[in-house]
Formats: structure tokens, C-alpha cells, sequence
């Protein structure tokens, strides 16, 4: 018997239940269930799915963010004209709505998918997931998901890519690190679009590059303009060389599953020769 | 409104929780919410509140439970107070503090019946 509600402790109809909780007093057939579980949690598991399944595949996968109206598809489309005789690459776009985006993708050479997310602000591992039921995973190749122009919430969501990248424009201010510090600290790579226009904008480079590197003193950089297609070698070869090491780790993945499997197949002829 | 995707994952993780323990109703859900996670509190709550509707939780009283932000500066070597993450030392105005506390995001308990 609790001392202090009067209900009874032991009543199997009322604890079934382990008793690895603190019991709540608050009412006498009410009793607290602790859960300590974290809210993402479900998010993370979808996410480690996906990046199971992404290296079992050999596919190098880029979560695009950034504000709305950065360049981002406009980045992706020469980004895809440019890559996808050399591997395949495939594109999954998010947006509240339309399906603009994917038109102009698939017009410039890949397979793409639109999420419209609706009223929500972000991609999840979940959807990811299930878009790539209707869009064939590019094997060996790169997947890039275009997020929903957003700098706050994507950030929280991981989709099992292997690195965010951030796309800001010279058009935006230089203090947008300092504001989505949060968003700024999950990328692996900036990239400073449409500096052909820096002579026309109030924007000091390095003042941003600098805030950048105060929220994430790791983050790579580069600079160009999506329009006029100026510094986009340097970010083909960065896409270049993530695909390569997303390839030997698949290799080195399979060797070490045909090295257990020799293992097993050497053991079983040892036995069976004795 | 990333509140209500948080707010619907709540509502999964607390029905789940509720179904495995026979419960018909749920009084009230505990959160424990970090003052530097990436959450504005009365979004969540008028997420919540939608969200719960025609649930086991409908009606259920929300409490959050704030948890401060605290850092470890690696500058100063000191476990200091932290009012947003990436600001600079409170102590010494060093730079990284690195958050060690405030970053939570849990369902910590409910009260069923």
C-alpha cells in the first residue's frame, strides 16, 4: 500500500508492468511509466537504414540545405550534366509544394523525385526512404537530396546522407552563420554561390568565411556561381572524389564479407578432410 | 514548424509506451527539452496540443522540464554556463565552449491509468 495516495503497490491489474520506475502518486489508478527516450530517436533509426542500405549500394549521398532561393537547383542541374555520364546520379528534391524542381533536373539529364512535404519544413529519413521506392537508388554512383529551403530545421534531421553541404548566396547576409550557427556546425562543405554577383551586393566574404569557421572551424569552402559556372570544377572534383571513397569502402566492405566467407569455406574443407 | 514533426514523434513514442502497459488513458507527459536544443517551447506546445487530439493522450497535462545549457570552455578548462550554443566563454571570453548539457530532446515519463 502507498502511504500517501492509498493505492495498492502490488495490484497485479494495476503492475503488470516491470518495476523499474518510480511509482507516481498523482492519482490512485494512475501510475507513472518513465520512458526516457529521445524524441529523434525514431528519425535516427530511419537514418542508419538508410545509410546502411546507401553503403551496401556503393552510393555517395548529399543532403543539399540551405535559405530559400540560394541556387540550389540551379547548382544541381549543371552539377547533373556535368556527372551523370561518368556515373549515375539521381536527385530527390523537397518542397512544400510543386514539382518544379524535378522537371528541371530530370530536363538536365537524372532521374528525380519531388517530396512535397506539405506543411512540413523538412525532409525526414522516413520519406527518404520511401521516395527511393519510386526512384532507383543510383548504385555505385551519387544521390543528391535537395532539402526544403529552410536554415533551421533540416538541420536536426539526419536522412543517413554522408555529409550535409550548405549552399549560401552573396545575396543573403554575411551573418547567417552567427544566426544558424546550428545549421552551420552540421555541415562538412560550404559553398559560397553566386559570387558573380559580389560586385554589386554588400557582402564581405571574408567576415562570412570567418563567422563560418568561429561555428565550425572544420567545415570545407568553396566559392562559385552556379549561373555562370565559374569555381564549379573545384566542387565536381569534391563530388568526384566523395563518390571514389564511397566506392573503395564499399570494396573494402565486400572484400572483408568474401574474407569470412573463404574463412568459412577453408574451415568446413579442413574438417571435412580429417 | 519542425514542433509539429517533434510533437508527432511524442505522440508515437508515448502511445507505443501507453499501448505496451494496458493503459486506456494518459494524464500527463513529462519532457525534458534543453534550453539549447533546437525548440521553441510554445510552438511545441500548441503542436502538442493538436497533435494529441483523438489520442490515449487527448486533454493530457505537458510539462516541460527545462534543462540549462552548461559547456566545458576549452580554453579556460571551466564548466560554465551557456545561454546559445557557439557564444564565447562567460568566464574568460574563450572560444570553443563545447556544450556538454542543454541539447536534450526526451520523453522522460506520463502518467497513465
Amino acid at each position: 500500500m502507498c502511504a500517501t495516495c492509498g493505492c495498492s503497490d502490488h495490484d497485479a491489474s494495476l503492475h503488470s508492468h516491470a518495476h523499474d520506475h518510480a511509482h507516481g502518486h498523482d492519482h490512485d489508478a494512475s501510475r507513472r511509466v518513465t520512458i526516457e527516450q529521445d524524441i529523434l530517436a525514431r528519425n535516427a533509426e530511419f537514418a542508419a537504414e538508410n545509410r546502411q542500405w546507401f553503403a551496401d549500394s556503393g552510393v555517395f549521398v548529399l543532403n543539399l540545405v540551405s535559405s530559400p532561393g540560394s541556387g540550389k537547383t540551379t547548382l544541381l542541374a549543371r552539377t547533373v550534366q556535368a556527372l551523370h555520364m561518368e556515373f549515375p546520379v539521381a536527385v530527390i528534391g523537397g518542397d512544400q509544394q510543386t514539382t518544379r524542381d524535378a522537371e528541371r533536373i530530370q530536363a538536365a539529364g537524372a532521374p528525380a523525385v519531388q517530396i512535397n512535404t506539405g506543411k512540413g519544413c523538412h525532409l525526414d529519413a522516413h520519406g527518404v526512404g520511401h521516395a527511393l521506392e519510386t526512384l532507383p537508388l543510383p548504385e555505385g554512383g551519387v544521390l543528391f537530396i535537395e532539402n526544403v529551403g529552410n536554415l533551421v530545421c533540416p538541420a536536426d534531421f539526419d536522412l543517413g546522407e554522408a555529409h550535409k553541404v550548405l549552399v549560401l548566396s552573396v545575396t543573403e547576409g554575411e551573418d547567417k552563420p552567427l544566426k544558424y550557427a546550428n545549421m552551420f556546425a552540421a555541415a562538412r562543405l560550404l559553398l559560397l554561390n553566386k559570387i558573380d554577383l559580389l560586385p554589386y551586393v554588400d557582402f564581405d566574404v571574408e567576415q562570412c568565411l570567418d563567422y563560418a569557421r568561429r561555428v565550425n572551424p572544420d567545415v570545407q569552402i568553396l566559392q562559385l556561381s552556379a549561373r555562370t559556372g565559374v569555381g564549379l570544377d573545384a566542387w565536381l572534383d569534391w563530388v568526384r572524389q566523395g563518390q571514389q571513397q564511397a566506392l573503395a569502402e564499399q570494396v573494402r566492405r565486400l572484400e572483408a564479407k568474401l574474407a569470412t566467407v573463404r574463412a568459412r569455406l577453408a574451415c568446413n574443407e579442413s574438417v571435412n578432410h580429417a | 514548424m519542425h514542433e509539429m514533426a517533434l510533437a508527432e514523434s511524442i505522440l508515437d513514442i508515448i502511445e507505443a509506451t501507453a499501448r505496451r502497459q494496458g493503459a486506456v488513458r494518459v494524464r500527463e507527459v513529462r519532457l525534458e527539452i534543453g534550453e539549447l536544443a533546437n525548440v521553441e517551447m510554445t510552438a511545441l506546445e500548441c503542436a502538442l496540443q493538436a497533435a494529441l487530439r483523438d489520442s490515449l493522450a487527448e486533454g493530457a497535462r505537458i510539462e516541460c522540464l527545462v534543462i540549462p545549457g552548461q559547456g566545458l570552455c576549452l580554453t579556460c578548462g571551466e564548466t560554465v554556463p551557456l545561454a546559445a550554443l557557439y557564444d564565447l566563454c562567460p568566464r574568460c571570453d574563450g572560444y570553443p565552449v563545447q556544450p556538454t548539457s542543454g541539447q536534450e530532446l526526451r520523453v522522460k515519463d506520463i502518467l497513465v491509468e
